[in-house]
């Protein structure tokens, strides 16, 4: 029809639509929202700017402290990112362990489970006492949070395999090597790539955990000291540092699981539209 | 008509009456399961001999948890017998033998393998010669009519053309015998109907030994050289029917006098226990 073409022209000419149907533009549409909501909520109330600052206050705190800030992001990205690191490479042989073997699913999963209900906010002070002031606590602070999300899933996606599989790796003599290489790691990718999103935001907080007790440097660092000088825009302006840091590196896993399990259910719509 | 195609051969019978011209290619002898649990011993086979002979088409019938898929495991060698033994080709089956394939009752086919690698994987992990077995996976694709969808992921092919995909997976390194658990199960009734015209046409093509466990009474009579009725859990061997329909069977012959006696009599075994389901 001429007339509904038209419209759509009009409407492309104003903005193109491949630009209001990509994916971030409805969160950041929202975002606007909570910011414009923010900013009237602390308007209308009159809520002092001791207790919540607006959002042109958090917009000058990143003018005069975006530089340091960003510096702070750095320890703070780097701790965040060894602790990942070392839970994937640690959390992912393990979940292999304990679905592969009933003795050491039953010695080591309950104390896992049991480890993991003991606050770590409460034991990072004793990380500080053993390694010192610096990477180190923080470090494990993040590897402790970031690892138990990496070892359910991964062991919920080696157990997953059904019976039926088995049968057919055994019908075919397949060691247990090529049963692992060819059909377990595969299989278990999905649901290790879901840990792996958990951990690695996980790993953020156990990161400024390691901060909050230990440290002088980091974003946890300034969280704490500018709380303690009522410099709440500062203290905003790292919070949404913090924010971007989790994105960044969720989004980063995603892209890479993306990339290495494009056959599963929850990416088929991407190979749909490529072929 | 000539002698209805129709016979109960008794079990002591069944092993002598093998024809000449065909060797005895799996023999059963004496077979018994009994799977131990936390609440005690349950018997799954009670003594069970069957012979089957090479290029043979054996379908086993019978109520559900009879053991059908038992059977088929131990003649798979995936689990062991309590008692008993079976030989395939003159060698006890001690581990899965080299010389059979397995096709599921669901395809079991590896989601992130495109159909073609999803049928090299038993090349791949046997470690047998690609180039060779490509060769007869591709041609083994246009047996199945999948032609075209080699590269396709298992996900974008229909739960007919999925089944395929793993009956080529369970021919491409050439065994003599092919064992199917429940191949068509979980298939609507017309895919069914069509799936049994092409398997008849693969055993015709290929003579492979074709052990067939199903619980359709028309599936069985239809496709097999005999019929196997097992008896209620725990299981063991009713009856044995012939089936003397000439060859190829075609889909109408369902509706003709001889087929429908078949599928009556064979039905009959489980109205006079119980229940079929």
């Amino acid at each position: 029809m001429p007339s509904s073409s038209r419209r759509e022209g009009f409407a492309r000419a104003l903005v193109p639509s491949r630009i209001v149907n990509s994916p971030w533009v409805r969160p950041l549409a929202l975002l606007v929202m909570i910011i414009i909501g923010w900013d009237l909520a602390v308007r209308i109330f009159s809520i002092p700017a001791y207790l919540i600052p607006t959002p042109w206050d958090v917009i000058q705190a990143f003018r005069t402290e975006g530089d340091k800030l960003l510096m702070e992001a750095v320890p703070t990205t780097i701790a965040t990112v060894a602790g990942f690191l070392l839970s994937a490479a640690i959390g992912i042989p393990l979940a292999m362990l304990i679905a592969g073997s009933k003795t050491v699913e039953s010695y080591l999963y309950p104390l896992l489970v049991f480890s993991q209900s003991i606050p770590k906010v409460a034991i990072a002070p004793l990380f500080v006492v053993w390694f010192g002031f610096g990477m180190m606590p923080k470090v494990i602070s993040a590897f402790l949070l970031g690892v138990f999300p990496v070892i359910v899933a991964g062991v919920q996606g080696f157990k997953s395999v059904e019976g039926d599989m088995h049968d057919l790796a055994r019908a075919m003599k397949a060691t247990r090597l090529q049963t692992f290489a060819m059909i377990g790691l595969p299989h278990a990718m999905p649901a290790i790539f879901a840990g792996l999103k958990v951990s690695v935001t996980l790993a953020v907080v156990g990161a400024v955990v390691g901060e909050f007790v230990g440290a002088n440097s980091g974003i946890g660092y300034v969280l704490q000291r500018s709380i303690g000088n009522f410099e709440l825009p500062t203290m905003f302006a790292a919070l949404i540092i913090l924010a971007l840091i989790g994105v960044i590196l969720f989004w980063i896993i995603d892209l890479a699981e993306r990339l290495m399990v494009p056959w599963h259910a929850s990416q088929r719509h991407e190979i749909l539209v490529t072929t | 008509m000539s002698p209805s195609p129709l016979r109960i051969v008794a079990r002591e019978e069944a092993r002598e009456e093998a024809p000449a011209v065909r060797s005895r290619l799996i023999e059963i002898r004496g077979l018994t399961k009994t799977y131990r649990t936390r609440d005690g011993d349950v018997p799954s086979l009670r003594p069970i001999d069957l012979d089957i002979h090479d290029g043979e088409f054996v379908a086993v019938v019978g109520p559900s948890g009879c053991g059908k898929s038992t059977l088929l495991k131990l003649v798979a060698g995936l689990i062991p017998p309590s008692q008993g033994e079976i030989v395939i080709d003159g060698k006890k089956v001690v581990e899965p033998p080299d010389d059979v394939g397995i096709v599921f009752q669901s395809p079991v086919l590896l989601a992130w393998r495109s159909v073609l690698r999803n049928i090299m994987l038993p090349v791949e992990v046997r470690r047998l010669d690609r180039a060779s077995h490509l060769e007869r996976a591709k041609k083994l694709i246009a047996t199945a009519g999948l032609t075209g969808f080699e590269n396709k992921y298992p996900w974008q092919l229909s739960g007919g053309m999925q089944q395929r995909a793993s009956i080529c997976r369970a021919l491409v390194h050439d065994p003599k015998i092919v064992l199917m658990d429940e191949p068509f199960g979980a298939l609507d009734a017309m895919t069914r109907e069509r799936m049994n015209l092409e398997l008849q046409r693969i055993h015709f093509e290929t003579g492979k030994t074709i052990l067939l466990i199903t619980h359709s009474i028309p599936e069985a009579v239809f496709l097999a050289d005999r019929v196997v009725v097992m008896s209620e859990r725990p299981g063991s061997v009713a009856a044995i029917y012939d089936v003397d329909l000439p060859r190829p069977r075609r889909l109408e012959m369902m509706g003709d006098t001889a087929f429908a006696a078949l599928a009556r009599q064979v039905r009959s075994h489980f109205y006079a226990q119980g229940q079929l389901d």
